[in-house]
């Protein structure tokens, strides 16, 4: 709301919380080493489940802030996330191919994300209830379709890439994974390069931060916010088909599970950066990945609920901790009339 | 959008019938919409939508045991609905009816079990008025973050839910659990039971007495005018000497207070003891009631009945005409659409008058 100007900068990843975050991180990685060379394999589960956890999260985060990088805010994350789930298993269920199956999950997202910019710029729908209205309608489409008992045709699986997989710590770790969890590192540095270095970009953060300027020197300001949203939505679709496709195999009620929301803080986190939000997920995964991991830590006496509890508590952690200091941008969530 | 000032208007000069066409149409036309593009997805899936709209409506409103149960499904909703249109009233989106609703019937059925020996007149409305007061301080959480950190209340109350379903899971499991395997809390207490008269559930009347009251304090005290000031333009609110942020925190712990009577009632007069998963999506259905009554909280009776009443008559159209009741579902989400996106309706009931309830949320996730 203040005039503290910090945005648009060129360089992409800017840690530009205190002192105290850097020490924070060198401390957590030094933690992370002195446990690896403790527990080696518990560690490595751990952590290897931690940049899976991570990847539905960050593939959220990059379709949260594409969208409101073009001023578009979108709360309905998780609805795209859980039709796209759905399709993308129902795909692989009746044709049994597990590429195109990706795809219809992706074609599903990108759809809804198309109905999103439908909403908020030709409706000119306030645009948290557009979001809402597609999470209700995805719980309400899946449960109407969904029939028990659907099995699926195989899931992705891991690819270990030849001598990188044999790496203590960092093989198993990054280079043992399924398909669409490479995919998504491959994406965060590809949109990081592409929102601060390219044309696109600049565009893109134009309309976000001053629709009527980008819009005098000629970018056609609803054009772009339609054609990012849909791009937006096509990762949010991705994120649904990892879920049914690579980690669980198969499609169950609500199974976002709150992600699209919590995607939507690590983006906040991240500070509207690909590379910031990545960091962000990874925590987020983390706290995930403990929750699946937490009997092997000798954590029993905790009770479950609580263990469950920890990602959530997380969220409004960091929201309340970092909402303050980030500066979303400027035209977000705002109508813009070219009259 | 935050300039129109015509929401003051709420003296009966005007012809009542005229206002009622005015404030009704475009909801009304938009659960049109929504019913037929509902028979439309029946009629693709291979069912016949007229003996399964025939079948819903016998099974909500076709004998005085179907009115009871539509009744009794239309109170929590009466309370999700006034939780999110009051909120709505200050320019804050509280989707996290559920969890509020959660916690409100967690506490009301301990209190209904565990505390012994007060007569009904006392230990009835303790626990109703405990369990309120749970739901209000659970949603004054999310309205002080926003206060005190900016954290947008959108993301909070929905990582409350979350995080209320695995406190009341916890609960239920274990302190408060009820003796045998099935994890519940102990049967309530016959003194702590809301009754129901006839037909009618006791619990509903509560409903309607709330959505007065709410329609009172937003339209006849200073407090609710600071409200709608601060949901109108919070900016100007604070130059009018409008504490915005104390607003905002009383502003969802009534909200809160609203949707955790509705969890109280649904414990203490319909289940009778806390179980998980006994309301799953309410707070869902209080966004749509919410805007479907135009965010007025005595408009919000007639949109919770409607759903209720679809809600009631889901399982008897399920049985009678083999539909998926999930189908009310469907049906849900496109009303939430249509009333949403009213320039739809608008256009084709050829309507050009401005809508002055019009919601305006999204500004971003600064404070």
């Amino acid at each position: 709301m203040t005039t503290t100007t910090a945005p648009i900068t060129k360089k992409g990843v800017r840690l530009d919380a205190p002192l105290f975050g850097r020490i924070a991180i060198v401390l957590l990685g030094i933690a992370a080493l002195v446990y690896y060379f403790l527990q080696p394999q518990q560690a490595t589960a751990v952590y290897a489940s931690t940049l899976r956890q991570s990847t539905p999260l960050i593939l959220g985060a990059l379709c949260g802030l594409i969208g409101e990088r073009t001023g578009i805010i979108n709360i309905g994350i998780e609805g795209q996330m859980l039709l796209g789930a759905f399709v993308a298993f129902l795909a692989n269920v009746y044709i049994g191919n597990l590429f195109i199956a990706v795809l219809a999950g992706v074609a599903t997202g990108a759809l809804l994300g198309l109905f999103l910019a439908w909403m908020s710029i030709t409706l000119k729908m306030d645009q948290i209830i557009g979001g809402t209205v597609i999470n209700i309608m995805a719980l309400g489409l899946t449960s109407f379709f969904y029939v028990a008992g659907l099995t699926t045709k195989g899931k992705l699986q891991p690819i270990p890439l030849g001598p990188l997989a044999d790496i203590p710590l960092f093989g198993p770790i990054f280079f043992n994974n399924a398909p669409i969890t490479y995919l998504t590192i491959i994406l965060v540095f590809f949109f990081q390069f592409a929102l601060f270095r390219t044309v696109w970009g600049l565009r893109t953060r134009a309309v976000g931060e001053h629709p009527s300027a980008a819009d005098t020197v000629g970018i056609r300001v609803n054009t772009m916010r339609y054609m990012n949203t849909t791009l937006a939505g096509c990762l949010s679709g991705l994120a649904g088909a990892y879920l049914t496709l690579e980690a669980v195999g198969s499609f169950e009620r609500g199974m976002t599970n709150g992600r699209g929301f919590v995607a939507l803080a690590v983006m906040i986190f991240g500070k509207w950066t690909p590379l910031g939000s990545w960091g962000a997920a990874l925590l987020f995964g983390f706290a995930t990945a403990l929750q699946t991991q937490f009997q092997f830590l000798g954590l029993d006496f905790i009770p479950h609920q609580f263990i469950g509890m920890f990602p959530y508590v997380l969220t409004i952690v960091v929201l309340a901790g970092f909402v303050g200091r980030s500066r979303p941008p400027a035209a977000e969530g705002k109508v813009y009339d070219p009259e | 959008m935050a300039t129109e000032e015509s929401t003051e208007t709420t003296g009966g000069r005007t012809a009542i019938l005229p206002r009622i066409w005015k404030a009704g149409s475009v909801p009304l036309f938009s659960v049109f919409l929504a019913a037929f593009i509902g028979a439309m997805l029946l009629w693709l899936s291979g069912s016949n939508p007229f003996t399964a709209y025939w079948s819903l409506l016998q099974g909500a409103l076709g004998s005085p045991e179907a009115i009871g149960r539509t009744l009794e499904k239309a109170t929590p909703l009466v309370f999700s609905g006034l939780a999110v249109a009051f909120a709505f009233k200050a320019g804050l989106f509280n989707i996290g009816g559920q969890g509020q609703l959660l916690i409100g019937g967690i506490v009301a059925a301990y209190l209904g079990f565990a505390v012994d020996g007060l007569p009904f007149l006392i230990h009835m409305p303790l626990a109703l008025l405990g369990g309120s007061l749970a739901g209000a301080l659970w949603a004054a959480i999310a309205g002080a973050l926003k206060t005190y950190t900016g954290a947008h209340e959108v993301i909070t109350t929905i990582m409350l839910n979350y995080i209320a379903i695995n406190l009341t899971d916890f609960l239920a499991n274990g302190p408060w659990k009820d003796t045998g395997i099935i994890a519940r809390t102990p049967k309530i207490l016959d003194t702590a039971v809301i009754p129901t008269w006839g037909f009618i559930p006791l619990g509903f009347v509560v409903a309607v007495l709330m959505a007065i009251l709410t329609y009172y304090l937003l339209f006849k005290t200073t407090w609710g005018y600071a409200i709608r000031t601060t949901g109108l333009n919070a900016e100007a609110a604070k130059y009018a000497g409008i504490k915005v942020g104390r607003i905002i925190i009383l502003t969802m712990a009534f909200s809160g207070f609203l949707a955790g009577m509705g969890g109280a009632v649904e414990s203490l007069g319909v289940i009778g003891r806390y179980q998980p998963g006994f309301n799953v999506g309410l707070g869902f259905d209080g966004i749509t009631i919410a805007l479907l009554a135009k965010t007025n909280p005595l408009g919000v009776i007639p949109a919770a009945i409607l759903l209720g009443a679809m809600d009631a008559g889901g399982s008897q159209m399920q049985f009678d005409a083999g539909v998926r009741f999930q189908i009310i579902d469907v049906i849900k989400a496109l009303i939430l659409f249509f009333v949403s996106a009213d320039i739809i309706v608008r256009k084709i009931l050829g309507s050009r008058a401005v809508d002055e309830d019009k919601v305006t949320l999204s500004t971003g996730w600064g404070g």
